[in-house]
């Protein structure tokens, strides 16, 4: 290399750009939504906005170090990165502070550590690792296996500290493995369970009823017509023997699923879990309960107007209407004081760093770099659309922060991570080959 | 797969990210551009409106005693929010005296108002009260007090010319736009009739609040906001000594007492018996004791000073001995004979044995029946026509302000009746009917009735020699006098001279002198007056009795009317001697009589507390 020892030749100052607008436009955000009078300097170390630029702060030092460490790094000790990971999350559960039901904490001095939102980079790294591995093919089923076991290990041991959103992010994992060779199928089962699912939670009270006196409860009718769908599907290609076994395969497990309904709402999830859903898929309309966060999540984003209040001028957010203002909805400070123009601005921020990460990928020569990419890209996007799509009634409410916004030393932290590793590898794409 | 195939599912991917977006922009256009509501529910969330109520005035009686003031009340609000599962709900039941039923059903009412806005769990808790339950309210969340006024009367008097505030109904929001739910209103008495001079004016604040209501600052720096004005404060005509006096001699007997100042129209006292303190009906047990006093047989709410229609009996004597005068039927020296009543035909009236034949001085003083009856027909008989002399009479009889409304600065005033010649027609057919068929009208009974304030006001005409001016009860409003104010208050003449008054008025003092009134005879103050005794076909008679003093120089004059009190000179005539001189001279001297009329009980079913 001709110039090796700037580690910030070939660094993409682009995404570095994007990073730096996301993260202070979030530290002024936190500052509007959690301001008051006493308080009014924005460097304040003892309000939420001083601590969040003491976050940024550190996150850059942190960016910078990883530039530092050479890029050979990574790839070699993923897995202990991983097991590491692994390890606090089971400590954590041994020995954490418990906050808001979750216990997912390591209280350290005054600061707090959530090694759950490091997991994420570990697991993308183990992940990026072990697909990049020679001769490990996806269409294998042991390939499958131990991907699989390599994503859940860290999502049911978050799981088991009660942080359910943070396990869903491992989710997004599906799309990584989907780019490397997963079949869509399993993209097609993952959507059409989700759809099932819905259909049968909104039509389980109803009784439908038709001509000739026949009343049928909605988890009857249900079966029924993903009954006919599977015999009109085996219809179109009835030659084949495959299909029709295929076909009552689809038929029993949906039949199965739709049956079952009840049981994971009423058992499995949690009663505010199960509002939750409710409320989002307007079964319930409890503004005053479960209903409130996303309520009022909307008067403070729905009364910015086209170009908003002005900063530090909303009312919804600085008045705390809106609960979690500064980490789960700091959407709505955005969406409230710079309306949306300066949604729009915020959306296609996010929008292009992804698009940028993606790009990303397609020049990096080492396939590790290339599915951390993919997994970088695919993680932000999760929390993004969880994030957001809650926060204007889109998604159920599921306490995940806005990455690069949301308050949050841990948060902050783990995404930096997860993105200025990225830009390491990107940056020493040419040393690979 | 192939490396192109996988490399296509990068495009796939992106994809899915831009629609996401799109999807996002989509929804977020819709939320903020397209839809207005949620702009008023930001609103709703952090605005508050905040009603500033202005003090309502107070009110003194004409020698500037504190009759009504306004004293802190304290409603306990409940915001049910804030409100724990875990309440310690008995023992706050306790704390406020309630039962366990009560408060539940308070607290639905309050949620079913709203979660997230405060109403009234209870209202109007008195200053001791809240002392004692302040002290514990620390441990019941969503619990907080607001403090409001609520009316006090120190003198616990008159309380029918006061009235009382209460919460203004919904027809009443309908029709006037003033008020809003939960403001107070007069109801009845002066409350009522200078209501608008009582209540002041609101003041309106807005102020931005937070999520637990707490305010954060004025709302476009005040540009909304108005400052309260205090309503005015009343002085009223009502002596407060002289209203308590004529209240305590009505203890125990149904009734009226009204007395005036001839000179000014001004009432000095307007007492209705059975009474009651005006401060039962303020506060928690307001509601309670209303129905209490609304059930209540001797109907202690019904103001009979000014609803009540009685006969006047022989006190409307006088009236007939000075329209006879005026119609030049009779001189003072016209004489009438008297033997134990008067007879026309098969007709007879009785009249108690007296000396006969009687002049007009000795008629009075004796209250001769014989000789009104024969004035009264003279009166009627001297036109061609019945009618012609009747209608006649009955302007006269209007003219001293009897039979209609006086026009007093109160509510619920009633008219009174003087019957005119259509009732009459439709009574006893057209023509059917002479100054005999109605002669009782000489003697102030048949259809007759008259509301005791419209009997003080004969008095006070009498007194004045012809003339009377609109009685009214509030002598101030604010600093101004009210008959610069108030166009309803002038000078009513009789048309009728006055020196016939004279005649009438010596008469008068002979009755109080030598007649049937020397009850009410005072040996420093010559007072003049009239007694009656009213045919009660529903139990014994009734006892009236007018009367003013002194006789050249009156400056007060009066009405009593005792319900079954049987003769004229036994409770209305000493009672009225009673209050004159408490009036002239501040003090009662004839302690017997005094303890008498305190003393007496017209009403044998024990009173109801």
């Amino acid at each position: 290399m001709r110039n090796s020892t700037s580690i910030f030749y070939n660094l993409d100052w682009f995404t570095i750009f994007l990073y730096l607008i996301l993260v202070f436009a979030g530290w002024l955000n936190i500052y509007a939504a959690v301001y008051n009078e006493e308080f009014q300097s924005i460097f304040d170390a003892s309000q939420q906005y001083g601590k969040q630029l003491l976050w940024i702060g550190t996150s850059i030092v942190l960016g910078i170090i990883i530039l530092f460490i050479d890029e050979r790094f990574y790839n070699t000790f993923a897995y202990v990165i991983y097991s590491v990971v692994i390890f606090l999350l089971v400590l954590v559960l041994l020995i954490g502070a418990e906050t808001k039901g979750a216990t997912s904490w390591f209280a350290i001095g005054g600061f707090k550590i959530q090694p759950s939102e490091f997991a994420k980079f570990a697991t993308n790294i183990a992940v990026a690792k072990y697909l990049s591995t020679l001769n490990i093919k996806i269409s294998d089923l042991k390939t499958k296996i131990v991907a699989a076991i390599l994503i859940f290990t860290p999502a049911v041991l978050i799981l088991a500290q009660n942080d359910t959103g943070s396990a869903l992010v491992y989710g997004s994992f599906i799309l990584v493995l989907y780019r490397e060779g997963l079949s869509g199928n399993f993209l097609v089962i993952g959507v059409a369970t989700a759809f099932l699912f819905v259909m049968a939670l909104i039509m389980r009270n109803e009784i439908f009823i038709f001509p000739f006196d026949i009343q049928l409860d909605g988890t009857i009718l249900l079966i029924i017509l993903v009954g006919l769908v599977c015999a009109l599907l085996w219809y179109l290609n009835r030659k084949s023997k495959q299909l029709l076994v295929i076909m009552i395969a689809v038929f029993i497990a949906s039949a199965g699923l739709i049956k079952s309904v009840d049981y994971i709402f009423n058992s499995v999830l949690e009663p505010h879990q199960s509002k939750r859903i409710n409320v989002m898929l307007g079964l319930e309309s409890d503004p005053k309960g479960a209903g409130y966060n996303v309520n009022q999540s909307l008067i403070a984003i729905g009364s910015g107007g086209i170009s908003g209040k002005g900063f530090l001028e909303g009312t919804q957010t600085k008045y705390d209407f809106v609960p979690e203002q500064s980490t789960d909805f700091i959407f709505c400070t955005i969406g409230e004081e710079w309306g949306f123009l300066g949604s729009l601005v915020i959306i296609i921020l996010f929008i292009t760093l992804l698009l940028r990460i993606m790009y990303l990928t397609t020049r990096q020569r080492s396939d590790f770099a290339r599915i951390y990419g993919y997994g970088v890209a695919c993680i932000l996007f999760f929390h993004f659309t969880i994030n957001i799509g809650m926060t204007i009634g889109l998604a159920p409410v599921i306490g995940i922060p806005l990455p690069f916004f949301s308050y949050g030393g841990s948060s902050l932290w783990g995404f930096s991570i997860l993105l200025f590793v990225f830009l390491k590898l990107d940056s020493d794409r040419m040393k690979v080959l | 797969m192939n490396k192109r195939a996988l490399e296509s599912r990068t495009l796939v991917i992106s994809v899915v990210f831009v629609l996401m977006a799109v999807i996002f922009i989509i929804r977020l256009f819709y939320v903020q551009v397209l839809n207005d509501k949620y702009k008023l529910d930001a609103d709703n969330n952090s605005k508050r409106n905040i009603t500033e109520y202005p003090a309502r005035g107070l009110i003194y009686d004409r020698n500037g005693k504190l009759l009504v003031y306004n004293e802190a009340a304290y409603d306990l609000m409940i915001l049910p929010r804030q409100v724990p599962e875990d309440l310690d709900t008995n023992s706050l039941c306790k704390l406020l005296r309630i039962s366990k039923d009560h408060f539940i059903k308070k607290i639905e009412k309050a949620k079913a108002f709203s979660y997230y806005k405060s109403s009234i769990f209870e209202r109007e808790f008195s200053s001791e009260e809240y002392a004692r339950i302040q002290e514990q309210l620390y441990k019941y969340p969503g619990f907080f007090v607001q403090t409001r006024t609520l009316r006090n009367y120190p003198e616990g008097t008159a309380a029918h010319v006061m009235g009382y505030i209460s919460e203004v109904n919904t027809a009443v929001i309908e029709k006037n736009p003033y008020y809003k739910p939960g403001d107070y209103i007069g109801k009845s008495g002066i409350e009522q009739s200078y209501e608008e001079e009582l209540r002041g004016k609101r003041g309106l604040r807005v102020v931005m609040v937070d999520v637990f209501n707490r305010e954060k600052g004025k709302f476009a720096e005040g540009i909304y906001d108005s400052t309260a004005v205090s309503g005015n404060d009343l002085e009223l005509t009502i002596d407060a000594d002289l209203q308590k006096y004529g209240e305590q001699l009505m203890q125990n007997k149904k009734g009226s007492i009204v007395a005036i100042e001839p000179t000014t129209g001004e009432v000095l006292a307007l007492v209705s018996a059975p009474g009651y303190d005006p401060n039962l009906l303020v506060g928690r047990e307001r509601s309670n004791n209303y129905a209490l006093l609304n059930q209540d047989e001797l109907k202690p709410l019904f103001n009979r000073a000014l609803m009540a229609k009685y006969p006047p009996g022989s006190t409307f004597k006088s009236i007939n001995a000075l329209i006879g005068l005026q119609e030049g039927v009779i001189t003072p020296s016209t004489k009438f004979s008297c033997n134990n009543g008067y007879n026309s035909g098969r007709f007879h009236m009785g009249c108690h044995s007296h000396p006969s034949p009687v002049d007009l001085k000795y008629s009075i003083q004796t209250s001769c029946n014989s000789y009104y009856s024969n004035v009264f027909r003279t009166i009627v008989d001297h036109y061609k026509k019945t009618e012609t002399g009747y209608s006649k009479w009955r302007n006269y009889v209007l003219s001293f302000g009897l039979g209609t409304k006086t026009g007093i600065d109160l509510p619920n005033e009633l008219n009174g009746f003087v019957p005119n010649i259509d009732y009459y027609d439709r009574y006893y057919r057209k023509g059917g009917w002479s100054s005999l068929t109605i002669v009782s009208l000489a003697i102030g009974q048949g259809e007759l009735g008259f509301t005791p304030l419209q009997m003080a006001n004969m008095a006070t005409t009498i007194a004045n020699r012809g003339y009377y001016i609109t009685p009214h009860i509030v002598k101030k409003v604010g600093n101004k006098r009210v008959e610069v104010i108030d166009t309803s208050i002038y000078r009513h003449e009789t048309g009728i001279a006055p020196k016939h008054y004279e005649e009438v008025v010596e008469a008068m003092y002979d009755v109080v002198e030598k007649g049937t009134g020397t009850s009410a005879r005072i040996d420093s103050i010559q007072v003049c007056g009239k007694t009656g005794t009213v045919q009660n076909p529903h139990g014994e008679d009734h006892s009236t009795f007018i009367a003013f003093a002194p006789k050249d120089n009156p400056q007060i004059a009066l009405s009593v009317y005792v319900e079954n009190g049987v003769w004229g000179s036994r409770w209305a005539a000493p009672m009225a001697g009673l209050l004159i001189e408490k009036y002239l001279k501040g003090k009662v001297k004839r302690e017997d009589i005094e303890i008498r009329m305190l003393e007496g009980n017209l009403i044998e079913i024990p009173k109801k507390p």
